[in-house]
């Protein structure tokens, strides 16, 4: 694969000043089969997490949003995977990292919680001994001294009756519930960030926003940097400082949130935003979806990915891909490195 | 049972073109990828072509002793005119492992018929009515089930007497069960089916449903079992008369009895005891690897 | 856990008595009718009289039914007509050869089949993978009895390692069997010689036997070792830093161990009838092959007995799955 690079080089986003805790660099992630053509799942993304904020990685399924942050962590195995770029954490490259360091930091300095809690949590151990044993793995607790700190974590994700549900099997606890002991379970090591992919998406609508409203509390302020991974925008708006939409394997578009929300540049946010109903909308406004589906997209080597979907497609989207540039309006200092975009046509205001 | 194979044949192809088709050429183009596939079904063709054609490729008649060359517990061995040597009778070893293949493919097909037919009149009469039908059904073969397979076998055929015919319907009933179960779960699988409930509600009555859509949708599982319930109904007919319980006339040629036979010669002609035995896993292993590479090709679940 | 054992056990109930009536209806499906099962062929029309005045066999079905109950739950089950003896004596005679056997082979089966199908799963699309896929598949293709013969030619015949029949060299020792396991038995009466002698019969039979079951249980360890090393709680563990060893014991293995235990029960029940086909080609006194004997003979009192006695085996050692199931999975036993 010889894709050539852009014209341009990408600027990269989130970039601020000093040493962020997590630093990505033109991560590419390939996956290949035999006999199938290898499917380039990221191509090429940059970006820097700040210890502390919270970040938010936005795209349909198949963007490569999950991919990214499950290669960083060294979690897709290695049969059939290339990746390649550098992942730094506090100044540590994790992709070059013996795999008993990389061990040993996961769970510790850096946590996951998954989509999908059901599955997630192991049916045949109980909530207590899947919480302590990552307490016995990173911090040596053992026997009561691990169940007392594992009941206070439950205490603290919003379980009441923490020392009886230690006891309690996943299958016995309801969907919320598990989530909640993810979290807890992610959180026992207080790590200095949080990968939540997708946390709310299997859960039901009153749910999902109790289990955002529990991130907020524990993450948002406090020394743990979030990384929110998810395919809908609604979650990212209460609770992201910096935003980044995915599509295809890059990155098109990346702002703070309210730039992002109120002046979105690429025809791919803003279809995204189109697409969700809003109260603050005059009634009768359509619903815009964007037409076709991920399925339909060009090879970045040829273009941009979204032109077959993107109703302000002009001939320059073809021939080579456009580069992540700092967007129109948002040219002034330290700012301009906030918000960019990878369109060469992109949404003008009130649009 | 109500529906003879021509009937199964022509509901399954009124099955909406697109969907049957395709279910049915992905198979295909499965299947003839597939490795196992391709050994599988040559050793069965060749298993078949053998049994079918055994008196044109024999050299000799299975029964002509030539005693001259036979001394107690010293036989010849393979030579020129008999390639695989004479056996304790002074036979054409090769003329009777060739003829047996007729015995085991016929045994092997009259017992899975049996078993599958009436196994699966069972299955449909349990999974379209429910209910009371369902439970004595389901029952029975749970009791079935509780004696292993052989075992149940070799009880019947004790029973029914030393012949071929007490050997095909002791495997054949112990098959029973088996099928009417898979018949039913997967009858039951697909009666609450999106197209099923489909048909239903567009208002085609309950037993129109289960005739047109369900029943020959559940083939797919009947159809791999049968294969493999081959493989099993060769081991077990040959289990069966290496216990003495198949053909009481000696110069009949079944591989399992052959085998037995070899015992008092074993440490003098130990070829004797292999050619059978050979013989038994070359076609078991066919049907097993034939029924394998169905298995995967027909189901659904396992497609990536 | 205890409701969830109780239900299991109850539901046992009617199996057994489906199994009787099975069983009880199986020799009166017989030409002659029970009183050549109880006689054998060639009874004299006195005895046959005498025979069916003493067993009631004038009287109702379902009478008849009641008393065979009676009869086998007072452990009656007739006598042989070939070696005139209680058929319960002879069973129970011949039953710890059979489940000194089985028991041998089924811990052959585990101890290599498990290990094995970790490995090839493991090391999924290696050498040792496809060797053990061909080797399971040979496995489920080779009948026990041809097995059993090229086994016993080369270890017993051409090598001279092992004895070629029987269960023990009864002329080079002077045993005692207070438990009916000769090995046991050797250890117990201080004979080690006798022990190992035992063992030493036991060891190509067992191999014979165990060829099924060590097939079967490689490719469901290696397909659930598979299946459940993709599951996302073992993601979850690697997420959460855990080393290798107990993602493997804790995450892998405990999951994958539930349809494992089901396969080594239903292997069970083929190695009770397999062992009918094993005991005979290494002249092994068990119940298979006296069973084998009785079918030769159409001795039907040892038949009838030796299937209901085999049948009910399998029945509880399922039951023992199926409540060892319970232990293993907290869903099981908490529905």
């Amino acid at each position: 694969m010889t894709a050539p690079g852009p014209a341009v080089a990408d600027a990269v986003p989130g970039a601020g000043a000093g040493t962020p805790l997590l630093e990505v660099r033109d991560l590419q992630v390939t996956f290949s089969s035999r006999g199938r053509r290898p499917v380039k799942a990221v191509d090429g993304v940059s970006l820097d997490v700040a210890a502390g904020s919270t970040v938010g990685i936005v795209g349909e399924s198949g963007s490569g949003k999950s991919v990214t942050s499950l290669a960083a962590l060294g979690l897709l195995g290695t049969r059939g995977v290339q990746v390649s770029g550098s992942v730094r954490f506090d100044g540590e490259d994790l992709l070059g990292m013996p795999e008993a360091e990389l061990r040993a930091l996961r769970g510790r300095e850096i946590a996951m919680v998954f989509q999908d809690p059901m599955s997630s949590l192991n049916p045949v151990l109980t909530v207590g001994r899947q919480i302590t044993e990552i307490l016995e793995r990173h911090r040596g607790l053992k026997g009561q001294d691990a169940r007392d700190r594992a009941a206070e974590l439950l205490v603290s994700v919003g379980i009441g009756d923490a020392v009886r549900r230690l006891r309690t099997y996943p299958h016995q606890l309801s969907g919320g519930m598990r989530q909640r002991v993810m979290i807890a379970m992610a959180l026992a090591c207080e790590p200095r960030l949080l990968i939540a992919d997708e946390p709310t998406t299997a859960l039901d609508v009153t749910i999902s926003a109790q289990i955002l409203e529990l991130l907020r509390e524990l993450v948002v302020g406090s020394q743990t940097a979030l990384v929110l991974i998810t395919h809908d925008l609604g979650v990212v708006a209460g609770l992201c400082d910096q935003v980044h939409v995915m599509y295809s394997g890059r990155i098109v578009e990346s702002a703070p949130r309210r730039p992002l929300f109120a002046d979105p540049q690429h025809p791919y946010t803003n279809g995204l935003l189109a697409s969700v109903p809003r109260l603050d909308q005059a009634r009768g406004t359509p619903l815009l979806p964007i037409p076709g589906s991920p399925s339909d997209t060009l090879p970045w080597a040829e273009g941009c990915a979204f032109a077959p979907r993107c109703t302000r497609q002009v001939p320059d989207c073809l021939g080579s891909p456009p580069a992540l540039l700092p967007a129109r309006g948002a040219a002034r200092g330290a700012a301009r490195e906030a918000h960019l975009v990878r369109c060469v046509n992109p949404v003008e205001d009130g649009s | 049972m109500s529906l003879s194979g021509a009937e199964a044949q022509e509901t399954t192809l009124s099955q909406p073109e697109e969907a049957r088709g395709g279910l049915l050429r992905d198979a295909v183009r499965r299947l003839r990828r597939s490795p196992q596939a391709i050994v599988g079904a040559t050793l069965v063709l060749l298993f078949v072509f053998v049994a079918v054609f055994a008196p044109w490729l024999a050299p000799y008649s299975p029964t002509a002793q030539d005693l001259s060359q036979v001394r107690p517990g010293s036989f010849p061995g393979p030579s020129a005119e008999h390639l695989l040597g004479l056996d304790q009778l002074g036979r054409d070893e090769l003329s009777r492992i060739i003829y047996g293949a007729r015995y085991s493919l016929i045994i092997g097909i009259v017992s899975v018929t049996i078993g599958a037919t009436v196994g699966m009149a069972l299955g449909l009469l349990a999974g379209a009515f429910g209910g009371w039908v369902d439970s004595l059904v389901m029952r029975g073969a749970d009791i079935m089930l509780a004696v292993p397979s052989l075992l149940l076998a070799i009880g019947i055929a004790a029973l029914l007497g030393r012949s071929i015919i007490s050997v095909m319907i002791a495997i054949g009933v112990v098959n029973i069960p088996v099928f009417a179960r898979l018949l039913r779960g997967a009858m039951l699988s697909q009666r609450e089916s999106d197209y099923a409930l489909a048909s239903r509600s567009l208002g085609v009555t309950k037993g129109r449903v289960v005739l047109k859509h369900v029943f020959p949708n559940s083939l797919a599982p009947v159809i791999v079992q049968a294969t493999l319930a081959l493989a099993t109904a060769i081991t077990e007919a040959a289990g069966l008369a290496f216990l003495g319980l198949g053909s009481p006339d000696p110069s009949i040629p079944e591989w399992g009895r052959m085998l037995a036979e070899t015992n008092a010669y074993l440490a003098s002609e130990p070829l004797l005891a292999l050619w059978p035995g050979l013989a038994i896993v070359i076609s078991v292993l066919g049907f097993y690897l034939l029924g394998e590479a169905l298995r995967e090709a027909l189901d659904p679940k396992l497609r990536r | 856990m205890l409701r969830f054992a109780a239900r299991r056990v109850l539901l046992l109930v009617p199996i057994l008595i489906g199994l009787s009536i099975l069983v009880f209806l199986f020799v009166r499906a017989l030409p002659g009718g029970p009183e050549t099962a109880l006689l054998g062929e060639n009874a004299t029309p006195e005895r046959v009289a005498q025979v069916r005045e003493l067993y009631g066999l004038d009287r109702p079905v379902y009478e008849q039914y009641v008393s065979y109950v009676q009869s086998v739950l007072s452990l009656d089950f007739g006598t042989s007509i070939t070696t005139r003896q209680p058929v319960a004596e002879e069973i129970a005679r011949r039953f710890p050869g059979t489940v000194e056997l089985t028991v041998t082979a089924m811990l052959i089966a585990v101890t290599v089949g498990v290990p094995l199908g970790f490995i090839a799963a493991r090391r999924y699309g290696s050498w040792v993978d496809n060797l053990s896929t061909a080797g399971s598949l040979l496995g489920i293709a080779i009948p026990v009895f041809a097995l059993g013969y090229l086994l016993k030619y080369v270890f017993a015949l051409k090598l001279g390692w092992f004895p070629t029949q029987g269960r023990e060299d009864s002329l080079m020792f002077r045993n005692e069997h207070p438990t009916g396991f000769y090995v046991l038995d050797g250890i117990v009466t201080g004979n080690p010689e006798a022990a190992v002698d035992a063992l030493r019969h036991l060891i190509l039979p067992a191999l014979a036997l165990a060829t099924i079951p060590l097939a079967f249980i490689t490719r469901i360890t290696r397909a659930s070792v598979l299946e459940v090393a993709g599951e996302d709680y073992v993601r979850t563990a690697e997420a959460k830093g855990m080393t290798r060893p107990v993602i493997t014991r804790r995450h892998i293995l405990r999951n994958a161990m539930l349809p494992i235990v089901t396969v080594v029960g239903l292997q069970t029940g083929l190695l009770l009838s397999g062992a009918v086909l094993t005991e005979t080609v290494f002249a092994f006194d068990g119940i298979g092959r006296f069973l084998a004997q009785a079918v030769f003979a159409r001795d039907f009192p040892v038949i009838q007995a030796g299937i209901l006695f085999l049948a009910v085996i399998f029945v509880l050692v399922n039951l023992l799955v199926d409540l060892s199931y319970g232990l293993l999975d907290p869903r099981v036993r908490t529905r």
